[in-house]
């Protein structure tokens, strides 16, 4: 393993770059500056703080703090699927749906990858548990968001042709699979761009980072594999959950559609 | 002669509660200005809605059947309908069956290949009325549904509203024409803000 540690120097080195583009900001006027900075302390303070909480996380290994750390991942990630909604859920669904099925979806597919092919020893060791959990929810949370996004957008747009069917007598799934199918679609879509991109346009992240720490690109382009399969698995468990039992809360037992489900659009869309 | 379909106590926000009989063969007409609930009544009689109240057809409860079968019996047709294909003939399940309503509206057998964004707003009114009528329903539930028709169309439309009463069927017509309510119904429900009177025309 050629690995090469980094040094603070090194890294107050590379931010004269940011400071460039701060000096840029200045010059031109554009006023970002301010974001900037405020942007680039975020960054500095969050990863030394999520550096702390690994290395104290890997001297620790207990199934307990491990499990802690893997539910606040999911808590975020859960607040920015809500966050992405233009037309949300109400009540408490507009939180519990998404994060619901994203929890479920995310840590079956991880904890598949611990036991099987990854199997580190224990299997909830975090130097293996958390980055995993972290690609493979970073990705359901995407799927998730559009998949719930196009629900939603969706059943408002072409309220009439999903109550015309239900006038003829469908049932609800029947009326929805049109809405139903183009929310699954765009739910997964990137995925499947980024397994055909991947390797032209773009180096993966995770592959780069294990080259650069010294590991045989063969075995590198393994993992990476074995990461793109794992996504695609969570997007595709976690949105398909989502986008029907979305579909199953805006509609009811009788086969109505219920949009008086959806929160009041919100103000300026 | 005993009721086809019996509403009683029917309420939801904004409407009712709403109480009346229609016999089979029966048009009744549902009169009021823009915004007194008529549509809400129509939704609600077709279970689209949640409502409360009693709707029997022919003295068995809704509640006793699943509501596709219900609305396949009790058919609510909006003054807007939905499409949810590119093409006319994709909404009919069964073409060929479909055609003689179709000629009968006036429209050619042709309408089959026709794209729905190309559709007037009176021919979607009619070829909607078609796909109604072919599910064979008890009762219809009709929101206005010539109110983008020239007199010639209008008039088959009611030609054929009348085949389905004379065929032991029934109909709540919603307009705005008094004319046409004299010409289709005996009786009237009167909506103001939600509330019904009957009144015999």
């Amino acid at each position: 393993m050629s690995y090469i540690p980094l040094t603070v120097s090194d890294l107050a080195l590379a931010a004269l770059l940011v400071l460039i583009n701060g000096g840029l900001s200045l010059v031109l006027h554009l006023g970002l500056e301010r974001q900037l900075a405020i942007a680039t302390l975020r960054m500095i303070v969050q990863l030394f703080l999520v550096g702390l909480v690994l290395t104290k996380l890997f001297e620790l290994v207990s199934p307990f703090w491990t499990g802690l750390a893997a539910l606040a991942m999911v808590a975020f990630a859960g607040r920015e699927i809500l966050a992405r909604q233009e037309r949300r859920l109400s009540g408490p669904w507009a939180y519990g749906l998404g994060t619901g099925c994203m929890l479920v979806a995310a840590f079956l597919v991880t904890i598949f990858a611990l036991t099987t092919p990854v199997n580190p020893e224990p299997w909830y060791h975090p130097r293996y548990a958390l980055p995993l959990l972290g690609m493979i929810l970073g990705n359901t949370m995407t799927g998730i968001s559009l998949g719930l996004h196009t629900l939603t957008t969706s059943l408002v747009r072409d309220r009439a042709a999903v109550e015309a069917r239900l006038t003829l007598g469908a049932s609800r799934r029947e009326a929805m699979l049109p809405v139903t199918r183009a929310a699954l679609k765009s739910a997964l879509m990137p995925i499947v761009n980024a397994m055909a991109a991947t390797g032209l346009v773009a180096l993966p992240g995770m592959m780069t980072g294990q080259i650069l720490a010294g590991v045989e690109p063969a075995q590198a382009v393994k993992y990476q594999i074995l990461i793109m399969f794992l996504i695609a698995g969570g997007t595709g468990l976690g949105a398909t959950a989502a986008v029907l039992a979305g579909g199953m809360r805006l509609s009811d037992r009788r086969h109505r559609l219920r949009l008086d489900r959806l929160a009041a659009p919100k103000a300026g869309t | 002669m005993a009721a086809l379909l019996s509403v009683r106590g029917v309420r939801r926000p904004a409407l009712g509660p709403v109480s009346f009989k229609l016999r089979a063969g029966e048009c009744l007409a549902l009169k009021g200005p823009s915004g007194s609930g008529k549509s809400l009544l129509l939704r609600a009689l077709a279970d689209l809605d949640p409502n409360d109240g009693e709707v029997a057809l022919a003295g068995r409860s809704r509640e006793a059947m699943s509501a596709p079968q219900w609305r396949r019996k009790v058919t609510y047709l909006p003054a807007e309908p939905g499409w949810w294909a590119e093409t006319v003939g994709a909404h009919f399940p069964d073409w060929p069956a479909a055609e003689a309503l179709v000629l009968a509206l006036g429209l050619p057998a042709e309408a089959r290949d026709w794209p729905i964004l190309r559709l007037s707003t009176g021919e979607r009114q009619r070829l909607a009325l078609a796909r109604a009528l072919l599910q064979k329903p008890r009762v219809l539930l009709l929101d206005e549904p010539t109110s983008g028709l020239d007199e010639t169309m209008r008039d088959k439309v009611e030609a054929l509203i009348d085949d389905h009463l004379a065929a032991g069927g029934a109909a709540i017509w919603a307009t705005h024409d008094a004319a046409q309510a004299r010409r289709m119904a005996k009786r009237a429900l009167v909506m103001s803000l939600g509330q019904v009177t009957e009144q015999t025309l």
